[in-house]
């Protein structure tokens, strides 16, 4: 009999591991995979392109619910799990006939993360929405249709993609972020500083160093009180600050838990048979919230699965936005304290590279605008490789310094 | 204007260097003109060197003097004219004739030349008259004057193909005098004619020479009476020519043995090696035909005169000399150098190879009917700039020259212009060294604009034609020392007008009372008509009788100038240097020139494809005083003499005799911070000929502590302050100039954009390699770029050039800017399409082309698509766009 997997959580990272394991062992498992979401998985980095009517909801799927069939995978959507049983090896599935058993030989847990809300007055009111699901941009799509002003609260990634796709539906933006600089993770100062131009070029309008203390409104939203008085109408407020592992199975299933679910280097969580992968695990305390760890993840663990040796050793995280029409790489350490830092600028085209180096090894890069090299500087960080031979022209990208 | 017409090729000759080479120039109707060699000049046969071929380069009007200027204001040509008379009439009156100076120049056509020598000594009735040829060729005349009785060359070219040994004495002519080099080196190829170089550097000419012999700075005398010597003992001189044609020899042999009697003593006083001084003499002494060239390594030196005739010695000893393929040969470094001497425009002549004795004062003063004819020699060039500076000269009109940067002492000199009541140039270009500090500044018509004669190193007598109108309101310079001699009440004798008419009293002169006393005699050209000068063929003088066509050797038979008709062997004391080396001023600085300039720059230097042999004043040191002396190849060297400084790039180069360095002569404050090299000669001349010792000045060199090194490429001249060091030379788009700084700005940044264009800025900064790179962009156009390090480094100059033409400048073109560099094979990806593995658009549609026709193909393919997938919607586009654009093609 062939082993039965249950993998919880159709999303990006779920469903590449159906697709690494039954590439890699084709008709070996009996999986299951169970979705929450009423849809098959689908790309949740194109919302922003989705939210801006670039693309349609056929564009944002991944696999069709037949390729599941055709690999001799069941597939159910619109089912949260309710119950892990580690002990007895079972799941319980919420559905319309009010909820089924299914037993696994192995679980695996890859229920994603869920958005922060603020919580603030007025947070509840109509027309404050996050940015995380199709539901989510339908909903915004509802707004926009109206044409009121929208506000995105928070300039990460996730806000940024979010004001930018509603900036593109045609939707007067304004951004608003408590720190001084845009992406203040990813990016240098200098480097946010080219961000925050490139996306007021866009139509976006930025505010930095601003929080927000209220959304005002009677039913529907209204307007944004930031701390300093500033009021800003609006009928749509997007909260982009983040997101969370989302655990909650886990915790009830008595798994240890941090930030989100630990992991070792074969990706098991402290229950025997049981997995994790994707933004919902924390490996040596990181929650990774991208999705190439995810897939690194997948890969790893569906090779494991197939009976070939692999461990996951980690991830250096590289920050990669993608669809703002500003491209936007970071990775690595780009902090300027003793290392020898090599700048260049474009003021014409707009485009900032910084590159980080400590004895004799790339440290960190941060790209704005061009992002070209940028899977080559990555590569020189993760590999930790000697970059002395070529520093002349490293900073000039990989085919200049294959040349020297 | 008949000459002036578009696309009418016209003759004439180089205005560069002695060799005269002909030239054929067709206007192109817009100022410009093709330049190609004229195969019928018996100079060169059609052959140009770099610098001749690149003459149409040099002919824009950017940088012309195109009206008479005052006191920088622009006047017209009378209220010019009438302020030079009257105040040349005003300082003659109230400090006499004698207060008044002409620095004339070899560029001057020879009617110029006339009339301004006619003017001076005949009329004003001051002596200083000197020109430009006193650096260049006055040993060489005063070696003619005292072996043969006049300034007389007694070979021509062809015997460079004739003979059977070669010897360049202080010539780099592979760079000097490219065309007779070429010429050699034929016949070295053809004929195996054997090429010995004596020089104390190993210069480009001696990758073609069978022997080199890197003598000491001021010791080729001691060589040559060495071989003097050896013919006597080896009994190799001709008895019969020594007894029938010449005086002296005994004298002259017994002083030779005395100080070169043996190839020991030789070699300790020439530092070279005995072996190479036997090889030497026993080539030169069984060759059956021998030409001995020298240039300025002879000329420029405290010793020059007793060096050229201890070569004419050895030539007389053996009856070498006007023979087919036999004697000796100077090589002159200005195109009328030669035309100068005829007229008379040196201090220590009169007119037409006619000197001071009564005879010739009488003659001269009846032809020219002269009222003030001066009665002795005036001062030679450096010690008329001493006069200047000592206040004893008070007027001074340059013609053509611009002894602030060439005379020794050029600091000294160029202060001592300063002190002038009148000062008047006449100039082809609005600024140099010279100039700046003039008066009055009067446009003289350039080469393409004037008419008149040349004669080049083989007594060749050939046309300059104009084939360009006159540029603005410039004027041949005859024109304008006629009109100042009316002015000053001389109407009568200086009626001249057109240039025929002037060279047909100057051939007239030469003729007057000759009689075939005066072997300068022009007697068959006395009366040109107007046409027949137009069309005059190259002709070499002496040609004095009807129906001759020129002389080509002289002195094969005797007949020398001298009053008993015979040659003089001159006896040649032991040579010292006019300064020696001590413990301040360890090394002998030597100087010259570079393949592809000429001069000061005024007219090579417009050209930017002859600015890309080399494009900085240099130093050449040999390594190991460069590892003594801590100088690093590319890194600036200060060099330090008693009367001045320079600022230059060193080049190690193992061609350099320790203890020597070499800079080339070329540049002025017009393109370098500090690298007038005149400003560190000395001013010690020849005793004979008055010619400076240019060629050995002790001094010190040091490295010049920079924090960066930087070029800057612009299509503007870029306004920098407080360089240690700055070098410009012309490009095809504007201006590569290399600088460095003592030190470097806080912020780099905030700093370029004091000198930099507006526009987009580009930039690279790499603090901690002391690296920085800016650039300036206009709509895809680069304006200008710079880089910056803490080492000499550059970028690839001539692909930047091309960087410069082009308009639609990409992303990958704009990174190779600051790069510095191309990189073969980048291709431009176009828009990046998939972000995690940086696959443009452009690699994509490539893809789809050789058959990917699905997302799943292209991601097999190029990894597109295949990580977050966010550009799966675009590649299914790219794909469904190329599935239109074929079924387009197939209807």
């Amino acid at each position: 009999m062939r082993k039965r997997i249950a993998v919880v959580g159709n999303g990006m990272a779920g469903l590449r591991f159906v697709e690494e394991l039954v590439a890699a062992a084709p008709g070996q498992f009996d999986i299951t995979v169970i979705g929450a979401e009423p849809q098959p998985a689908y790309n949740r980095v194109l919302l922003s392109p989705l939210l801006a009517g670039e693309i349609g909801l056929e564009d944002v799927s991944l696999k069709p619910a037949d390729w599941y069939a055709a690999h001799g995978v069941t597939l159910l959507t619109g089912a949260p799990v309710t119950v892990l049983d580690t002990y007895n090896r079972s799941i319980i599935v919420e559905n319309a006939d009010g909820g089924m058993e299914i037993y696994f030989d192995a679980c695996v847990l890859a229920t994603g993360s869920n958005p922060i809300r603020l919580t603030l007055p007025g947070d509840t009111l109509d027309g404050v929405l996050t940015f995380r699901t199709t539901a989510d941009v339908d909903a915004m799509s509802q707004f926009a249709q109206i044409g009121q002003p929208a506000v995105v609260i928070g300039g990460g990634l996730l806000g940024i993609e979010a004001a930018y796709g509603l900036a593109r539906a045609g939707i007067p933006v304004t951004l608003v972020h408590i720190m001084d600089r845009l992406m203040e993770r990813q990016l240098d100062p200098e480097g946010a500083l080219y961000l925050k131009g490139a996306l007021e070029a866009k139509g976006i309008r930025v505010i930095l160093g601003a929080q927000t203390k209220e959304i005002l409104g009677e039913t529907r939203v209204e307007s944004v009180i930031l701390s300093d008085g500033q009021k800003i109408d609006c009928g749509l407020v997007v909260m982009a600050v983040g997101v969370q592992a989302n655990t909650k199975l886990a915790v009830s299933a008595g798994l240890v838990i941090g930030r989100g679910i630990i992991v070792d280097e074969g990706l098991q969580t402290t229950a025997p048979n049981i997995f994790a992968i994707g933004e919902c695990a924390e490996y040596r305390g990181i929650c990774h919230g991208l999705v190439e760890p995810a897939y690194e993840q997948a890969k790893v663990l569906a090779d494991c699965f197939a009976g070939r040796t692999s461990a996951y050793g980690g991830s250096v995280p590289a920050a990669n936005l993608k669809v703002s029409g500003v491209p936007v790489f970071s990775v690595g350490n780009f902090s300027s304290d003793d290392a020898e830092v090599l700048v260049t600028r474009d003021a014409g085209l707009e485009t900032y590279r910084k590159l980080c180096v400590r004895e004799g090894q790339l440290v960190g890069a941060v790209l704005v605008g061009d992002t070209t090299d940028a899977l080559w500087y990555l590569d020189l960080i993760r590999s930790g490789a000697d970059i002395t031979a070529f520093r002349d022209s490293l900073a000039f990208g990989r085919a200049y310094a294959e040349a020297a | 204007m008949e000459n002036t017409e578009t696309g009418k090729a016209v003759r004439t000759t180089c205005p560069y260097c002695g060799v005269g080479c002909g030239v054929i120039a067709t206007p192109d109707g817009n100022g410009g003109a093709t330049i190609a060699g004229d195969t019928e000049h018996p100079a060169n046969f059609g052959r140009l060197c770099s610098k001749g071929s690149a003459l149409g380069e040099t002919l824009a009007l950017e940088t012309r003097l195109l009206h008479p200027e005052i006191d920088g204001q622009r006047v017209t040509w009378d209220a010019a004219l009438d302020h030079v008379s009257s105040r040349i009439s005003d300082i003659k009156e109230e400090h006499g004739p004698g207060s008044i100076a002409f620095y004339l120049s070899g560029q001057l056509l020879t009617e110029d030349y006339y009339v301004a020598n006619k003017l001076a000594k005949g009329f004003i009735g001051t002596p200083h008259v000197d020109t430009n040829s006193r650096l260049c060729m006055s040993s060489s005349v005063a070696g003619h004057k005292r072996a043969f009785g006049a300034d007389i060359v007694p070979q021509c070219y062809d015997d460079l193909e004739l003979a059977d040994l070669i010897v360049l004495v202080g010539s780099n002519a592979a760079w000097c005098h490219p065309i007779l080099y070429q010429r050699i080196q034929v016949a070295r190829a053809e004929r195996g004619v054997r090429v010995v170089v004596i020089d104390p550097r190993r210069t480009a000419t001696c990758e073609g020479a069978d022997l080199h012999l890197p003598i000491e700075p001021g010791k080729d005398s001691v060589l040559w009476n060495g071989l003097l010597v050896h013919l006597a003992d080896k009994g190799l001189v001709d008895w019969r020519f020594i007894g029938d044609h010449t005086d002296g020899f005994p004298e002259a042999l017994a002083e030779a043995r005395g100080q070169a009697g043996s190839i020991a003593s030789i070699a300790i006083e020439t530092g070279l090696n005995g072996i190479d001084i036997e090889t030497f003499f026993s080539w030169w002494s069984e060759a059956p035909k021998v030409v001995s060239c020298y240039s300025q390594g002879v000329n420029q030196s405290a010793q020059g005169t007793d060096k050229v005739n201890a070569i004419i010695n050895c030539h007389l000893a053996t009856g070498r000399i006007g023979k087919i393929g036999s004697g000796p040969l100077s090589l002159t470094g200005q195109p009328n150098a030669m035309g100068g001497r005829e007229v008379g425009g040196l201090a220590n002549m009169l007119a037409a190879h006619m000197g001071f004795s009564p005879a010739d004062r009488s003659r001269v003063s009846r032809f020219w009917q002269a009222p003030n004819l001066i009665t002795d020699e005036g001062l030679k060039a450096v010690q008329m700039f001493d006069a200047i500076a000592d206040g004893r000269i008070k007027a001074l009109w340059v013609m053509g020259t611009n002894p602030a940067v060439s005379l020794p002492q050029a600091d000294y000199v160029r202060a001592a212009l300063c002190k002038l009541e009148l000062f008047v140039v006449s100039e082809n270009v609005v600024s140099n060294d010279t100039a700046a500090e003039a008066g009055v500044r009067l446009p003289a018509a350039a080469w393409g604009e004037k008419d008149g004669t040349v004669t080049n190193s083989e007594r060749r007598i050939s046309r300059q034609r104009k084939f360009l109108p006159l540029a603005g309101e410039a004027r041949p310079d005859w024109w304008i020392l006629s009109e100042v001699a009316k002015r000053l009440g001389y109407e009568r004798y200086f009626a001249f007008e057109s240039v025929s008419d002037i060279f047909r009293e100057h051939a007239s002169l030469s003729h007057f009372e000759n009689g075939g006393t005066r072997p300068f005699d022009l007697g068959v050209l006395t009366d040109l008509s107007p046409a027949s000068y137009d069309q005059l063929a190259p002709v070499q003088w002496p040609i004095s009788q009807p129906g001759a066509s020129g002389t080509e050797r002289l002195f094969g038979e005797g007949g020398f100038a001298t009053p008993n008709g015979r040659a003089r062997f001159v006896t040649v004391r032991m040579p010292k240097l006019a300064a020696e080396v001590n413990e301040a001023w360890p090394f002998v600085l030597n100087t010259g020139r570079v393949r592809d300039q000429w001069h000061t720059m005024t007219r090579t230097g417009l050209s930017p494809r002859l600015w890309s042999h080399i494009s900085e004043p240099f130093v050449e040191v040999h390594p190991s005083d460069a590892e003594t002396m801590g100088l690093v190849q590319g890194q600036l060297a200060e060099v330090e003499t008693a009367s001045g400084k320079a600022v230059l790039r060193t080049l190690i180069n193992e061609g350099q005799a320790p203890g020597s360095i070499f800079a080339p002569i070329h540049w002025s404050g017009q393109n370098s911070s500090a690298g007038r090299i005149g400003a560190l000669v000395h001013p010690f001349t020849d005793p004979v000929s008055g010619q400076p010792e240019a060629k050995a000045t002790p001094a010190r060199i040091s490295p010049l502590g920079v924090a960066y090194y930087g070029v800057v490429l612009s299509r503007v001249v870029p306004q920098i302050d407080d360089l240690a060091y700055w070098a410009r030379s012309a490009t095809s788009f504007g201006w590569t100039t290399h600088i460095a700084l003592r030190e470097g700005p806080t912020d780099w940044g905030a700093w370029s954009k004091t000198f930099m264009p507006d526009g987009e800025q580009v930039s690279f900064e790499d603090p901690s390699s002391n690296l920085f790179r800016v650039a300036t962009l206009n709509s895809g156009r680069l304006e200008a770029v710079a880089y910056f390090a803490s080492k000499p480094e550059l970028p690839s100059l001539a692909w930047l050039a091309s960087i410069f033409e082009r308009t639609d400048l990409t992303a990958n073109d704009r990174r190779s800017v600051l790069a510095g560099r191309p990189i073969e094979g980048l291709a431009d990806e176009g828009d990046i399409i998939c972000v995690c593995f940086q696959v443009g658009a452009h690699r994509i549609r490539e893809a789809i082309r050789s058959g990917c026709n699905s997302v799943e193909d292209i991601g097999c393919a190029l990894r597109a698509g295949t990580n977050c997938g966010s550009c799966v919607p675009e590649l299914r586009r790219l794909l469904s766009d190329a599935t239109s654009v074929s079924l387009d093609a197939a209807e």
